[in-house]
């Protein structure tokens, strides 16, 4: 009791003092962040080591952590729930993140627009093409690689090396995104082998090792001789593959490692060239575009380098078809039906035409349906 | 649908009933004998992931995998010997505690299991059983797992021992009447700590089965709620260890329902046949509920009182 006393009765008498004490702190705070430069904070859905989604990102923000005056942090496993909200304003309260990057989907909408209104003063940017100028703050924004004019490419490697004319690719979910890269396959496959078809097995989920090992055996069976997938890890479907004695093409992340003998090329993130852009613009104390998209003629995608599956001829066919992408060859040249037999693209449509965004069909010579 | 397209589904369901089946065929009889000792453990989802886990890194740092199968065996045994002591202590629930253990073994399996997701670990070969057969497909659906044979042999020794002997009666009297075991002088407190210690054990190998040999490698998504349906297959067997193989069996094969068919084409609805192991097993736990199955449960288990 007596020591209590004592000390309200101190911090009493000492208040004024006592409030400059507790202040005093404040500007060294700021003072040490802003000499550490930038901070940005990544948020990942799944562990960063995944060999998918999620190593993509880490592998760039690993990248930053070389560059001076710019301090990264990271939390792995954060679901699309509160714990996203939690473990965001911990990164801007705690370590006075400037940048918030949230990499999954779901966890746009309510939690980083929230977030975005409580925080005027931080950036947020989400990984999908959700943020529109007129419906959410202006310190948010998205940004996107289109992927699939590396599976586009992923394509053409494929369809120089199946003998079967079957191509096999696991998919997660039919959302636009993964429908446009199965459809890039084909299209990429076609453009130097008319005769190939793509057979897709959906799983239903992002990550379902079990699922997708049977998927992958079943496309085996079915006849497919290259498989490639779009799912959250593609390290289940890559070995079983490469088990099976059939050539690979990757997904997110380099599986090279994975598949010695069979692996061809694979589609890849380049987010560095995103997150170092903000971390440069922040540096400079410039303000962030809200929108940022790209893919090859900016250097946002890129292929693995070829593994032991890419012949000659696939590796010549490749580089030439990503020398083209780098020109903006359009990859949906028109008119283009569905497997049902419907009309989807009348006409030509440049790569980064939004009418591509709100894909919903699968591309006549695409096996598989979306429901 | 073609005859050729029947055949491609027929294989591809009995090559998962086989690849599929072997973690629930250990969770399920490691559940059966806890069990018929008188304990629910819920928690052995948990002990298949940490084995998953332990059996992949032990395999990786020794080059051996059959010694990670057994070392994922012991992780198993420090769940299950865990899930026992705690519940030996006066008003403690077991199904709490088993949902309890399961966070736990899945939060030790992810946090010492960081550093073995990149490497790659030697697996378990599999024996090539069906050299015989001219069909590829077939031939790759009778490439069987050691631990699927091994399972087997678990559940018959399992399923005569429970009949014949005296450790077998034992249990079963621990797990009908307290009163009874406790007036023969036998400990039930001691036979069900064993008894969930071994249970673990036979989850443990479970989880070895699935980072070892299918799908065969170690990541945190890898059980997807195995454990917790195998526990469910329990009841569905009623507590027989024979018919715990052939309900993993049926959930194998339901289970490669979904991908077979997208594969020869038929691929409406693929979210209704990949959902077929569930609605099967509800069907049948429907079509099971009977007065034999109520008889069926030992009757110290907590939801049987």
């Amino acid at each position: 009791m007596a020591t209590k006393q004592i000390s309200r009765r101190s911090i009493l008498k000492t208040g004024a003092a006592g409030i400059a004490a507790m202040a005093l702190p404040m500007p060294f705070i700021k003072a040490a962040s802003a000499a550490d430069g930038v901070v940005l904070g990544a948020v990942y859905v799944g562990p960063r080591d995944d060999f998918g989604w999620n190593q993509a990102h880490a592998v760039a923000m690993e990248i930053l952590k070389s560059t001076d005056n710019v301090t990264v942090i990271e939390e792995e496993n954060v679901p699309e729930t509160d714990s996203v909200s939690k473990s965001m304003e911990s990164m801007i309260n705690l370590d006075g993140a400037n940048l918030i990057l949230g990499t999954s989907f779901g966890y746009f909408e309510p939690f980083m627009i929230d977030l975005a209104n409580k925080y005027p003063d931080v950036q947020f940017r989400h990984a999908a093409p959700l943020w529109s100028e007129d419906k959410h703050p202006a310190n948010l924004g998205s940004y996107f690689c289109y992927l699939n004019q590396a599976h586009y490419v992923d394509g053409v490697a494929a369809g120089l090396s199946t003998t079967t004319n079957k191509i096999g690719f696991v998919a997660a979910k039919p959302i636009p995104t993964v429908l446009s890269n199965i459809n890039s396959v084909l299209l990429g496959a076609r453009s130097v082998n008319p005769n190939v078809e793509v057979q897709v097995i959906f799983t239903g989920d992002w990550s379902l090792p079990v699922r997708e090992a049977e998927a992958a055996n079943a496309l085996v069976d079915a006849g497919c001789d290259v498989l490639t997938c779009h799912v959250d890890g593609p390290k289940v479907v890559i070995e079983t593959a490469e088990g099976r004695g059939v050539k690979s093409c990757g997904h997110n992340a380099s599986q090279a490692a994975l598949a010695p003998k069979g692996f061809i090329t694979g589609a890849e993130y380049k987010w560095e060239t995103i997150y170092s852009m903000y971390a440069d613009m922040l540096a400079k104390g410039e303000t962030l575009p809200n929108v940022v998209v790209g893919g090859y003629h900016n250097d946002m995608v890129k292929n693995t380098a070829y593994g032991a599956g890419a012949t000659p001829e696939a590796i010549a066919a490749a580089d030439a078809a990503i020398a083209g992408l780098k020109e903006g060859k359009p990859i949906y040249v028109g008119p283009l039906k569905d497997n049902q037999g419907n009309l989807v693209l009348d006409k030509t449509f440049d790569n980064y035409d939004p009418v591509l965004d709100g894909m919903n069909y699968l591309l006549e010579g695409v096996i598989g349906s979306i429901t | 649908m073609t005859a050729e397209a029947l055949t491609t589904i027929l294989i591809a369901m009995l090559g998962g009933a086989i690849r599929v089946s072997t973690p629930f065929i250990f969770v399920a009889l490691g559940e059966t004998l806890t069990e018929k000792s008188g304990r629910i453990n819920l928690g052995l989802e948990g002990n298949l992931v940490l084995g998953a886990m332990v059996a992949y890194a032990i395999s990786f740092h020794t080059g051996s995998p059959w010694l990670g199968v057994l070392a994922a065996g012991f992780s198993g045994v420090f769940l299950g010997l865990m899930h026992g002591s705690i519940c030996s202590l006066k008003k403690v629930n077991d199904i709490a505690v088993g949902i309890a253990m399961m966070s736990f073994g899945i939060g030790v399996a992810f946090f010492f299991g960081k550093p073995y997701i990149q490497p790659s670990a030697p697996r378990l070969e599999s024996l090539p059983l069906g050299g015989w057969a001219s069909n590829p497909a077939l031939q790759q659906a009778l490439e069987i797992n050691p631990l699927f044979i091994v399972g087997i042999l678990i559940a018959i020794v399992m399923w005569w021992a429970l009949a014949n002997t005296r450790v077998g009666l034992v249990v079963r009297m621990t797990g009908d009447s307290e009163p009874a075991a406790r007036a023969m002088g036998i400990n039930p407190i001691k036979v069900r700590i064993l008894a969930t210690a071994a249970g673990g054990f036979l989850a443990g190998i479970g989880g070895a089965f699935l980072s070892l040999s299918y799908p065969g490698s170690w990541n945190e998504g890898l059980s997807s709620g195995q454990g917790l349906m195998a526990v469910a297959l329990v009841i569905f067997a009623r507590w027989n260890p024979l018919r715990c193989i052939l309900a993993a069996l049926l959930f194998g094969a339901a289970g490669a329902l979904g991908p077979a068919l997208q594969s020869v084409g038929i691929s409406q609805g693929y979210y209704f046949f990949n959902a077929a192991p569930y609605i099967l097993t509800l069907f049948i736990m429907v079509a099971a509920t009977g007065s034999n199955s109520a008889r069926a449960a030992p009757g110290e288990l907590s939801i049987a009182k």
